[in-house]
């Protein structure tokens, strides 16, 4: 209970321990490196583990922990049923501890190669690393994949704790050796300065304290280390960087700009640009409850006024005109993949980065990464846990830095546009010029113009289903119909379209990607010209036909579903497909081992087992009719 | 100079609110009257200064809070001009739901679970924040800042979207929600060292003072109104007493203890060897108990 301290002698003491700064740091290695059994021995040191909290944690090691009669520290920070009954970590699980000098927030992420995005989760934030590695193994191949990601991420600071140095009777020799031998590694990846320091976090030995059984030791003991090394000074010298978050208007007197400083100092009075705009101004005043301030830093919190009235909204960045951001709609970035759908090049995804978010497709995959021996390996597609090196195409520029030079501004997520899913992280390397040299051709005759001509409005019938469900019959019919109307109509066919223009795809899910991706930059080129063009493509992925409605103004893409079972189109099986798919002569065939995806909410869904193409036709014909694409009087 | 961590879990909080702000098309701030809800309440000020928040504060309403709490949330909302919608699940009200009639679990679930759902669903609020620290439990170290719950508001901690840098992604389909912690990384010392520095009103019954407490399995439990039926020869006694969390005033033990200011509560918890949800009934049946509940949809 409580020391009757006198409510003055605690205040200097209150004092110190609200001045302290703050040190994010992530652990990895495996479960047998002894991991969540440093964090245990942190926190249980430092006394944050409470009494009712050790008190569970007995009766758990008894029940289902790993060391005998000991207690077992891994299971305070396996959190969720599931691990604590496979025993092994999955997800990042974040623990406090403060010292005297420091707060400390541990990010104690999983080892398993399967759970690299998690690692690389904790990693985003950290500012330091703790790898830890058995001193019975030495530098293993999980090792070199955790340096690998650390240096991905560009996480500043790396100590490596030789860890279980008891078991090896504390010999000088063999963390001599796999000190070295992590050195050398670590040089070849980019990582320049590493701590090494000898512990064993099952009796603390130079895990708090020096230890007296490494009189060899002279170096700190890792939390000598964390509570010593230098954090967030480098932010403070780069140029001064401030994406736009909120744009505060509380009344027609008042216009602020609210966001979180990425990077720099700022003061009343300097002079600033933005982005991508490219007005300047200066800055008039800097904005806080408690009151203006002079100038403010990276990681401050703050709303901005400027001099000039600028038109800036969310997603814009104020800079230092002297060293401005490099503003693109291209770049070259390494993706890390953390979705089990693997990446489709051509498929837009929505990309996150600053506080804007835009439409971006992988242009190229130039080279993955194999994320444990490093070595570049070619590749279509990444799947979960993989690394690449992509170009990325964006639909609006974005203003921003190479991801070495400004995390904050130099980051990215990128997201499924169906499933709202976080799909990859992205560090931006450098922009493609490509963007700058190609302009838009403005035209004097538009599409209104071309197709008030024709009498008629632009749309695109796009016809989806399985091979054999009917949808070229059905758009041969409407195209008759349409041209005994007088109406300027185009047919794009699948398997016509695979002869010349996409003869070089093959029919792998990226493949068809690609394959759609064309054929929606074609349609749109005829919506153009002012025709009404049937589409009849499988097009199995709704992402795809997304896209194609994406690329078309509103009302010009009609879905049109021909809805037919597999079984009835392979009994119908009209080319010979079906009976060749099913003896395996051909792979990835819609139906069998690649999937169909039906959309959800087509314009048109036409029944294959109970309509005839006729009445098909007539239904569709009805639609055009009742929603006036055939406006001749 | 870098940041004092204090700043550095300011920043980090008043980034998390305006991307909220920014990005949901109908938030919403869950105030529980306590110490937690009144450091995010400060931080929501501090966010969106010199505009007010940008969303309502919502209270679910047991009916069976410390009445200290219930004066205290309408002063504040009063002084800062803020909407506050008070909830209470009226079916529960119907059925006569309490602490002593049914126990801690249905009342907790009923009044507290459903009852949040209810006001969620008849607001459509698409995010609402709450006070919740990662320091708190087992389950929560593993939860993300933006933690997404499906139409029913179940949480599935098998799927949890990977949070990278301070990049948050809002999307969700129609009707899911996203529950947001702002104070995810702050720890209970670094609340009470942020109330005493920013001088933030909190409910006086964190304070220590005489009180009239019954002990029950353990617990002392304040006699705060004449619903609290008493055994026979049972007698509050006066004691001396201040509580580190405040819930339901049945469910929510009090400690004994001298701490009349701030600086002693900080002083106390330095040399504390119990964490605070020990205070809470709910919380003792077994190591998983909470992500059960969270998954039924518990803040």
């Amino acid at each position: 209970m409580a020391d009757n301290a006198s409510a003055a002698d605690i205040v200097p003491v209150f004092q110190e321990q609200a001045e302290k700064t703050m040190l994010r740091f992530i652990t990895c290695g495996s479960v047998d490196d002894g991991k969540s059994s440093l964090i245990g021995r942190l926190l249980y040191d430092s006394k944050l583990i409470f009494e009712d909290q050790l008190e569970s944690l007995v009766d758990d090691s008894k029940k289902v922990g790993t060391q005998g009669e000991d207690i077992d520290f891994a299971l305070l920070v396996d959190g969720l049923a599931a691990e604590r009954e496979q025993g092994i970590t999955i997800d990042v699980a974040y623990r406090f501890f403060t010292t005297e000098k420091r707060k400390f927030i541990v990010a104690d992420t999983p080892g398993h190669e399967q759970y690299t995005r998690n690692m690389a989760t904790g990693a985003s934030t950290a500012e330091l690393a703790v790898i830890l590695i058995d001193a019975r193994k030495g530098v293993l191949t999980q090792t070199r994949r955790h340096s690998y990601i650390v240096s991905l991420l560009q996480v500043p600071n790396i100590v490596l704790a030789i860890n279980k140095m008891d078991l090896v009777d504390y010999d000088q020799a063999v963390f001599d050796r796999i000190s070295a031998e992590y050195r050398e590694f670590a040089r070849s990846i980019g990582i320049d300065d590493v701590t090494c320091v000898p512990i064993s976090a099952l009796y603390g030995d130079n895990v708090m304290a020096p230890s007296e059984n490494t009189p060899w030791y002279q170096g700190p003991s890792l939390l000598q280390q964390l509570e010593s090394v230098e954090v967030a000074t480098e932010d403070l010298a780069r140029p001064f960087r401030f994406p736009v978050q909120w744009v505060n208007r509380p009344n027609l007197d008042f216009r602020g700009f609210s966001g979180t400083v990425a990077s720099g100092v700022i003061a009343v009075g300097d002079e600033i640009v933005t982005l991508p705009s490219a007005r300047t101004s200066r800055i008039a005043r800097i904005v806080t409850q408690d009151g203006d301030l002079p100038r403010a830093e990276a990681g401050q919190a703050v709303t901005l006024v400027l001099e000039d009235e600028i038109d800036i909204s969310r997603g814009d960045v104020i800079a230092t005109p002297q060293a401005r951001p490099e503003v693109t709609d291209q770049f070259m970035a390494h993706l890390l993949w953390m979705s089990d759908q693997p990446m489709l090049p051509s498929r837009p995804y929505l990309l996150k980065t600053g506080n804007s978010t835009v439409s971006a497709t992988v242009t190229a995959l130039k080279h993955k990464v194999n994320v444990n021996t490093m070595a570049q390996e070619a590749g279509r597609t990444l799947v979960s846990n993989e690394v690449g090196v992509c170009n990325l195409s964006l639909d609006a520029p974005v203003a921003f830095d190479p991801f070495v030079t400004c995390q904050p501004m130099g980051s990215f997520v990128l997201i499924d546009r169906l499933t709202n899913g976080t799909v990859a992280m992205g560090m931006i390397d450098h922009g493609l010029r490509r963007a700058d040299n190609i302009h838009w051709q403005a035209q004097a005759i538009d599409k209104v113009a071309r197709s008030q001509l024709k009498q008629q409005n632009p749309a695109v019938l796009w016809f989806t289903g399985l091979s054999g469900s009917g949808k070229s019959t059905i758009a041969n019919l409407i195209e008759q119909r349409l041209f005994a109307r007088g109406k300027h109509t185009v047919i794009l066919d699948g398997d016509n379209v695979r002869h010349g223009l996409n003869r070089d795809l093959g029919f792998t899910d990226t493949d068809r990607v690609e394959n759609i991706r064309r054929i929606g930059e074609t349609s749109k080129l005829m919506a153009e010209a002012g025709l009404i063009t049937s589409v009849s493509f499988i097009s199995p992925f709704r992402a795809e036909r997304q896209m194609v409605r994406g690329l078309l103004e509103d009302g010009e893409f009609i879905e049109i579903f021909v809805d037919a079972s597999l079984e009835l189109c392979a009994s119908r099986d009209p080319k010979g497909l079906y009976k060749k798919a099913q003896a395996g002569e051909i792979k990835n065939f819609t139906g069998f081992d690649s999937p169909y995806e039906a959309p959800e909410a087509a314009e048109i869904t036409l029944d294959s087992a109970t309509t005839t193409a006729e009445q098909a036709a007539d239904q569709i014909m009805g639609y055009l009719e009742a929603n006036e694409y055939l406006s001749d009087t | 100079m870098p940041l004092t961590h204090l700043h550095s879990l300011e920043a980090e909080s008043i980034h998390i609110m305006r991307e909220v702000a920014a990005e949901c098309e109908n938030p919403v701030m869950l105030y529980s009257v306590g110490k937690d809800s009144a450091v995010m309440l400060h931080l929501a000020m501090k966010a969106f200064y010199p505009s007010r928040p940008p969303f309502p504060l919502l209270h679910v309403d047991t009916t069976w809070k410390f009445r200290e709490m219930i004066e205290f949330r309408d002063r504040m909302a009063a002084e800062l001009g803020l909407e506050l919608i008070v909830h209470i699940n009226a079916e529960g009200i119907e059925q006569g739901i309490g602490p002593f009639s049914h126990g801690s679990a249905i009342h907790t679930d009923v009044m507290k679970t459903q009852g949040l759902k209810q006001a969620l669903d008849q607001f459509g609020f698409d995010a609402a924040f709450g006070g919740a620290r990662r320091d708190e439990e087992k389950s929560r170290s593993k939860e993300r800042i933006f933690s997404f719950r499906s139409k029913n508001h179940r949480w599935d901690p098998k799927s949890q979207r990977p949070e990278m840098w301070s990049l948050y992604n809002c999307r969700i389909h129609k009707g899911e929600s996203i529950r947001v912690f702002p104070l995810s990384n702050w720890t209970e010392l670094d609340i009470w060292q942020y109330i005493h520095a920013e001088d933030i009103a909190i409910v006086p019954l964190y304070l220590a003072k005489e009180r009239p407490v019954v002990e029950r399995d353990g617990s002392l439990i304040m006699v705060d109104d004449e619903r609290m039926p008493l055994e026979p020869g049972e007698v509050p006694q006066m004691k001396k007493v201040r509580f580190r969390t405040l819930g339901c005033y049945p469910l929510t033990g009090a400690v004994e203890s001298d701490a009349e200011t701030l600086p002693e509560i900080i002083n106390e918890m330095l040399l504390s060897r119990t964490s605070e949800r020990q205070g809470r009934v709910i919380d003792r049946d077994g190591a998983s108990s909470m992500e059960k509940k969270k998954q039924e949809g518990y803040f």
